[in-house]
């Protein structure tokens, strides 16, 4: 029973519910319901309680220019009002070099500078020449050990005098980097028809998974000594790097197994069935597919990785959090913990949601690539 | 499909007569594990010779051709394919892989690849062609199936039959000897059978060897020279299309072909 009108008397309707525009928005989103409503109440009245003090701590109050603890106090309304920031930026050199010889700092920052070059070769596919990117990238470790620890040339710098954020690169990249395709063996080996190999790969992976890192850094601080000939040396840095790389690799290699499992026996079928032989195979079809399927697990293990890699402070290396830590028993900046690991959890952050990001944008590039 | 069956090519049997042998399968034997799925296999196969197998599901239709390029490997007996005989020897798989192509059930295509790149990995990677020649050979196959116009789809977005015509193409732009199909079309909707079926119908006129695991009988009158029928293993029965439709031997067969033919 609908009221009739006479064309041009209709009254006005109300306007329509909006459903785009930040009103509608938040509708939609945070007051959808009571309890969704009290909820945001509840978060917002948290967050005002919480953010302005932090703000206020972090920037607004803090400061960036003392000799020592003391003199940034004294810039402060009170003690402690602020952040010292001053701490960081007089440490700062020593956090990124540690005790690298300060007129060669110009060999680690160009190492970092050919490093950035190669991800980018590796990443970008449509680049001109990209064979020879790829060659740059495999003699890269070799340029950059060069570069780093001197010789042929250059004046040697031993790696005890590595530390802070180089080190903390160092370990983290070269450990990630040979832990790949180390790992992608592991996985290929332990699926292989040759029981000898699969038995190896498999206590390989089992043992090196079963065991805490520390206790391989602790076997490759103290014990490895007793497996090598007397006498010799055997670079403390190139022992932990190597137990790093087995530890992540042994991971990997049980991300890419998973990878490899979710793969039809149909794709090797027909890799077989046209001639190609294993390693082709592998090279052209199931490795391509399988990585894709991995890549989430495989960025997971490495940011664990990285992260873990922290631990080689137990066995006297100075990376960032190591020299941060010896830095705050320093008596001119005793007590300004907060600062330091704000300052480190920021550099692992920065690092660490990168390789995140990288993660979820090659997934995308290859979702739409391969659309099923 | 009855009705397909009264067009028989009578005297299709005389222009391979005269060929040479190029499969020979002797006294062969498989088992998995402890059941013995493939029991005395003897079947010689004639240049340009086109067989269809059928049988009752399990009786080893696929393990008998996936024996053929090793797919599956064998325990007793030979296999010799075009000269070149079936043992551990890799190289010798590789060689028989290289001439033998084979188009599966489920069309295997690489997804991460485009329809052209999986026309012409196999010829770029194994008979090491150049890129540029390879991908005009690749074009050509795609038009002899009649898909030249999705070369740059990948096969994710292409309808099963398409699919199944671009793994025909990828199969042959090796330039096989021999083509071995396994229920080419049995994944397939039925409209999308009949594209299939003429791109196979083509080949087989074209002089291609071709063993095809199929129950489509009307494809098999038209162009098999023979056809063998599977149980439990054996070769039960093999005849001319005409003479096994309609004066099947063995009463195994005659139960089979009533359960086929009459639905
Ligand atoms: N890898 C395997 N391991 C063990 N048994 C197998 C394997 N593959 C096949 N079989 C068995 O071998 C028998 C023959 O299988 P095959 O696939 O050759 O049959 P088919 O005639 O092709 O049947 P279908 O019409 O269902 O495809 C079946 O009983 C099957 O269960
Ligand atoms: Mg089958």
């Amino acid at each position: 029973m609908t009221k009739q009108y006479t064309p041009g008397t209709h009254p006005d309707l109300p306007p329509p519910t909006r459903t785009r525009g930040p009103i509608a928005w938040m509708r939609l989103n945070l007051f959808s319901s009571p309890l969704n409503a009290l909820l945001t109440i509840l978060s917002v009245w948290l967050l005002w309680l919480i953010v302005p003090g932090i703000m206020e701590w972090i920037a607004l109050d803090s400061i960036w220019t003392a000799s020592d603890r003391k003199d940034c106090w004294a810039q402060m309304n009170e003690p402690r009002d602020g952040a010292c920031w001053a701490f960081i930026k007089s440490s700062f050199q020593l956090f990124l070099f540690g005790w690298y010889p300060e007129d060669l700092r110009w060999r680690p920052m160009l190492c970092f500078l050919l490093f950035l070059i190669a991800v980018v070769g590796i990443l970008k596919d449509d680049l001109p020449g990209k064979r020879y990117w790829l060659w740059y990238a495999v003699a890269f470790p070799f340029i950059a050990t060069w570069l780093l620890i001197g010789g042929f040339g250059l004046t040697p710098v031993p790696t005890t005098k590595f530390g802070g954020i180089l080190l903390t690169l160092i370990v983290g990249i070269a450990s990630l980097s040979f832990s790949l395709p180390i790992g992608i063996l592991l996985a290929l080996g332990r699926r292989s028809k040759l029981p000898a190999l699969r038995t190896v790969c498999v206590l390989f992976i089992e043992f090196i998974r079963g065991v805490p890192l520390i206790t391989l850094l602790f076997v490759a601080s103290t014990m490895l000594m007793y497996f090598l000939p007397p006498g010799s040396t055997f670079d403390i840095l190139m022992r932990v790097l190597i137990m790093v790389t087995l530890f992540a690799s042994a991971y990997i290699a049980e991300v890419v197994r998973g990878g490899l499992q979710g793969l039809s026996s149909g794709q090797y079928e027909a890799a077989d069935s046209l001639g190609l032989n294993y390693w082709r195979a592998h090279q052209l079809i199931i490795l391509p597919q399988a990585l894709k399927i991995s890549i989430p697990g495989i960025i997971n293990t490495f940011i664990g990785a990285f992260k873990d890699s922290t631990l080689v402070i137990i066995i006297g290396m100075m990376d960032i959090l190591g020299l941060g830590r010896a830095r705050l028993n320093d008596p001119e900046w005793l007590g300004l913990a907060p600062e330091l690991y704000i300052f480190v959890s920021l550099f692992f952050f920065i690092c660490c949601f990168s390789m995140a990001r990288y993660s979820l944008s090659l997934e995308k590039r290859l979702a739409t690539e391969h659309k099923q | 499909m009855a009705s397909d069956i009264s067009h028989t090519t009578s005297d299709k049997t005389s222009e391979i007569e005269s060929s040479g042998t190029i499969i020979s399968i002797d006294q062969m034997h498989k088992w998995f594990d402890d059941f013995h799925v493939l029991k005395d296999i003897n079947l010689e196969v004639r240049r340009g010779e086109r067989i269809v197998i059928c049988g009752p599901s399990g009786s080893g239709k696929s393990t008998l051709i996936r024996c053929i390029n090793r797919l599956e490997q064998h325990q007793q007996g030979n296999i010799v394919v075009d000269g070149t005989e079936l043992t551990h020897d890799l190289k010798n798989i590789e060689i028989i892989r290289s001439e033998v192509g084979m188009v599966f059930q489920q069309f295997n295509l690489f997804p991460h690849l485009t329809v052209l790149e999986n026309v012409c990995l196999a010829p770029i990677w194994v008979r090491k062609m150049p890129k540029i020649e390879a991908e005009e050979a690749a074009m050509q196959y795609l038009e002899r199936v009649q898909i030249p116009e999705q070369a740059h789809k990948f096969p994710g977005q292409l309808s099963g039959g398409q699919q199944q015509r671009v793994a025909i193409a990828r199969a042959l732009c090796m330039k096989p000897k021999i083509m071995l199909f396994d229920e080419p079309t049995s994944a397939l909707d039925p409209e999308m059978i009949k594209e299939v079926l003429d791109v196979m119908i083509e080949l087989a006129e074209s002089g291609m060897t071709m063993l095809v695991v199929t129950h489509e009988m009307g494809f098999a009158t038209r162009v098999a020279h023979r056809v063998i029928f599977m149980d439990g293993g054996e070769i039960i029965e093999q005849n001319t299309p005409t003479d096994f439709f309609e004066n099947p031997q063995h009463d195994r067969t005659k139960l089979f072909l009533s359960q086929i033919l009459h639905h």
